[in-house]
C-alpha cells in the first residue's frame, strides 16, 4: 500500500512527481451509471483495482419533498409520498397514513386493515423480486434474471392497477382506511398470483442460488458485522441479513400483524449472498401472510365512515409512525400546530440509513464488488434525496 | 460437482424458452402499438370536466366552487369564476368557469380533485396517448377540450358513473318531491284562504 494521500478535491488528484510511488486514482462512479439504480453518485479513490476510500454524493434527485409536504394540506401529501420510493408506493402511503392516524388519533376498519396488509405484503414481493433481478443483472447476468423477475412483477403491478388505478403510483391510502375497495374478482385473481407465485421462487432458485460463479462473487463479500449494523442504525433484509432480528412488524405490531404467523429469517454472515438470500425467505414468509390475509378478510367499511376528506385539522402534537417498508423501517415524523398543513415533516427513508455504511463494506474490495455491494443494500434513488 | 448449478441454471432457462411455445401464460409481451391490453375500469390519467345534455356549455356541471384548485397538490388548474349566473342542466341558476385550464405537463395524475368534487363535475380520463409538438400550449388543456359527455364518462368507469346517476337521480326526485309537497301545501293554504281561483303558483325547482 502506498503512503501517497490524495487530493480532497472532487477532482483528478495533483500528480505525484514521485514515480517509486504508487498512485492513487480518484473516479466518479456515476451519477449515470448503470449500476447505481438511479442517480447515485460515488467518489472512489482506487489503488490498483481496490477501493481505498469510498466517499457517497446524494442530491441529484433532491425534489424538496419534506418542504413541499409543509406547504401542502396533510391529503395533499400523499401522492407525493408514492414519489419517494416509487418501486413500492403502497407501503409510503401506509406509513404516512400511519403517522396522520397516530397524530389525529383515528381508527382504522378492520377490513381497510385487511388491504392494507395484502397491499403492503404484494408491494413487498414485487420489491424485493425486481431487486434480486437488478442485483444480478449488475453482476453480469445480463437480461435473463432480470426479464423473470419483471415477469412475476408484472403479474402484481396489474392488479395494482386494477384496484388502484395506477401501476406505481398508486395513491392508495387514505387517513382512516384505503381509497377504493377490491373491485369484483379481484380477491381471486390476486389469490392465484400468490398461489403461482412459489413457482416462480422455485424456479429463481433452481436458476442462481446454486450457481458458482455467484458464490463465487458474493459469498464473503461486503460483510456487515452485527455491530455496525446496530450502530449505524440500519433496518431490514440488510440488518437482518447480519443476524440482527429487527422486524418493525414483530416489533411495534402495527395494524393488524400479530394476527398473522411468519417468521423473521436472519442470516449469519452478513455477505452479499446472505442479503439475497434473505429476500427469498422474505417473500416466502410473504407468502404465508398474504395466504391468510385473503382468506380471513372480513367485510365492512374500508374507510372511518368519521373521516372526512376536506378541511381536515388535528390537534397540535407531534407524531412518529414508522412501518417495516421492504427497504427498512420507514418513519413519517409529523408535528401538527392546528393548522391544515403540517408544521414540520420528516421522512427517515431506510434507503439513506443503509446506505450510510457503504464505505465500511466496500474498503479493500475491487471496484466489481461495489457493484454489488450497492446493489444488495437496495437503495431507490427518489428515497434516499426526496 | 463444480459446474452443476451452472447446468441446472442453464437447463431452468432452456425449460423456459421452450415452454415460452407451450404454455401461454408463460409468454407476457404485448405487441403494444398494434396490440392493445383491455382498458381497465379505474385507469386514470388526467381530468375532464363531465356535462349533461348535449351542450357542453349548456350542461357543465361545474360551478366554479374552485375547491379542486385549492386542494390539487401540484396546483395545476386553474378557475375563474364567472361573474353572471346561468341555469345548469338541472335548470339552477348557478355560477359556471368562465375559464377552466388543466396543465397536463404539471398534473401528477393523483385523483385527489375527484374525490373533493362535491358536485361530480370532475373525474379522470383514461386517454393516454397525448404526444403534442407544442410543450406549453399543447398541454395546456382549457374548458373546451376538458368537457366530456356523461356519455363518454358512463363509457370508460361504468360501475362508478351509474352510481352517480343514481345518486343524481335520487337527488333530483327528492328535490321534486319536495317542490310537489310545498306547491301542494302553498295550494291548500290559499284554496283555504282564498275561495276563489288563483293561478298555481310555479313549481319551485322541479322541472
Amino acid at each position: 500500500m502506498s503512503t501517497a494521500t490524495y487530493s480532497t478535491s472532487p477532482f483528478t488528484p495533483a500528480p505525484t512527481t514521485d514515480s517509486s510511488e504508487e498512485q492513487l486514482l480518484e473516479i466518479s462512479m456515476g451519477p449515470q451509471h448503470p449500476s447505481t439504480h438511479g442517480v447515485f453518485r460515488m467518489n472512489v479513490v482506487l489503488d490498483g483495482e481496490h477501493v481505498v476510500k469510498l466517499k457517497p454524493i446524494f442530491g441529484y434527485l433532491h425534489r424538496n419533498h419534506e418542504k413541499i409536504a409543509e406547504n401542502e394540506t396533510y391529503l395533499g401529501s400523499m401522492p407525493y409520498t408514492d414519489r419517494l420510493d416509487y418501486l413500492c408506493s403502497i407501503t409510503n402511503n401506509w406509513g404516512y397514513a400511519l403517522a396522520v392516524e397516530k397524530l389525529a388519533g383515528i381508527q382504522v376498519p378492520e377490513r381497510a386493515e385487511y388491504l392494507r396488509i395484502i397491499t403492503g405484503e404484494l408491494t413487498r414481493l414485487q420489491n424485493h423480486a425486481s431487486l434480486i433481478g437488478f442485483l444480478l443483472q449488475d453482476m453480469g447476468s445480463s437480461g435473463t434474471p432480470l426479464m423473470y423477475a419483471f415477469r412475476e412483477r408484472e403479474r402484481i403491478l396489474d392488479l395494482f392497477e386494477e384496484l388502484t388505478g395506477s401501476r406505481m403510483m398508486c395513491n392508495y391510502m387514505r387517513f382512516g382506511g384505503c381509497r377504493v375497495d377490491m373491485p369484483a374478482g379481484w380477491l381471486d385473481r390476486a389469490k392465484k398470483v400468490v398461489q403461482e407465485f412459489p413457482r416462480f421462487l422455485d424456479e429463481y432458485e433452481q436458476l442462481l442460488v446454486g450457481n458458482e460463479i455467484l458464490m463465487e462473487r458474493t459469498q464473503g463479500i461486503g460483510v456487515l458485522s452485527r455491530e455496525l449494523a446496530i450502530n449505524a442504525g440500519l433496518s431490514g433484509p440488510m440488518a437482518r441479513a447480519s443476524g440482527v432480528s429487527y422486524d418493525v412488524r414483530k416489533v411495534d405490531k402495527y395494524s393488524l400483524y400479530e394476527r398473522f404467523s411468519f417468521r423473521v429469517p436472519l442470516g449469519a454472515h452478513g455477505d452479499v449472498y446472505d442479503r439475497y438470500m434473505m429476500r427469498f425467505l422474505e417473500m416466502r414468509e410473504s407468502l404465508k401472510i398474504l395466504n391468510d390475509a385473503m382468506r380471513d378478510i372480513p367485510p365492512g367499511p374500508i374507510v372511518d365512515p368519521k373521516m372526512r376528506i376536506r378541511g381536515f385539522r388535528p390537534k397540535p402534537g407531534e407524531a412518529y409512525g414508522r412501518i417495516e417498508s421492504p427497504k427498512g423501517e420507514l418513519g413519517f415524523y409529523l408535528i401538527s400546530d392546528g393548522s391544515p398543513n403540517p408544521y414540520r415533516y420528516r421522512v427517515r427513508p431506510p434507503s439513506l440509513i443503509n446506505l450510510t455504511v457503504l464505505e465500511d463494506l466496500c474498503v479493500g474490495l475491487n471496484v466489481a464488488d461495489v457493484v454489488a455491494i450497492l446493489g444488495s443494500v437496495d437503495i431507490v434513488l427518489g428515497e434516499v434525496d426526496r | 460437482m463444480v459446474g452443476e448449478g451452472i447446468l441446472k441454471g442453464l437447463a431452468e432457462t432452456a425449460r423456459n424458452f421452450f415452454g415460452s411455445y407451450v404454455s401461454k401464460d408463460r409468454l407476457t409481451t404485448v405487441q403494444y402499438p398494434e396490440e392493445r391490453l383491455p382498458q381497465i375500469e379505474a385507469a386514470r390519467s388526467f381530468p375532464f370536466l363531465v356535462y349533461d345534455g348535449s351542450d357542453w356549455q349548456q350542461g357543465m356541471r361545474c360551478v366554479a366552487c374552485q375547491i379542486c384548485e385549492k386542494e390539487c397538490p401540484p396546483k395545476c388548474i386553474l378557475i375563474e369564476k364567472s361573474k353572471d349566473k346561468k341555469p345548469d342542466a338541472a335548470g339552477k341558476q348557478q355560477f359556471y368557469p368562465a375559464v377552466f385550464n388543466i396543465d397536463i405537463s404539471v398534473c401528477m395524475s393523483c385523483q385527489i380533485c375527484v374525490e373533493v368534487c362535491p358536485f361530480e363535475a370532475i373525474k379522470m380520463d383514461v386517454q393516454y396517448d397525448l404526444p403534442t409538438d407544442d410543450r406549453f400550449g399543447g398541454l395546456l388543456l382549457h374548458k373546451q377540450q376538458l368537457a366530456k359527455s356523461n356519455e363518454y364518462y358512463n363509457a370508460i368507469h361504468p360501475t362508478e358513473a351509474a352510481a352517480v346517476d343514481a345518486a343524481f337521480a335520487e337527488g333530483r326526485a327528492k328535490v321534486e318531491a319536495k317542490a310537489k309537497a310545498a306547491a301542494d301545501a302553498k295550494a291548500a293554504t290559499e284554496a283555504k284562504l282564498t275561495p276563489a281561483p288563483q293561478p298555481q303558483p310555479a313549481g319551485g325547482e322541479s322541472r
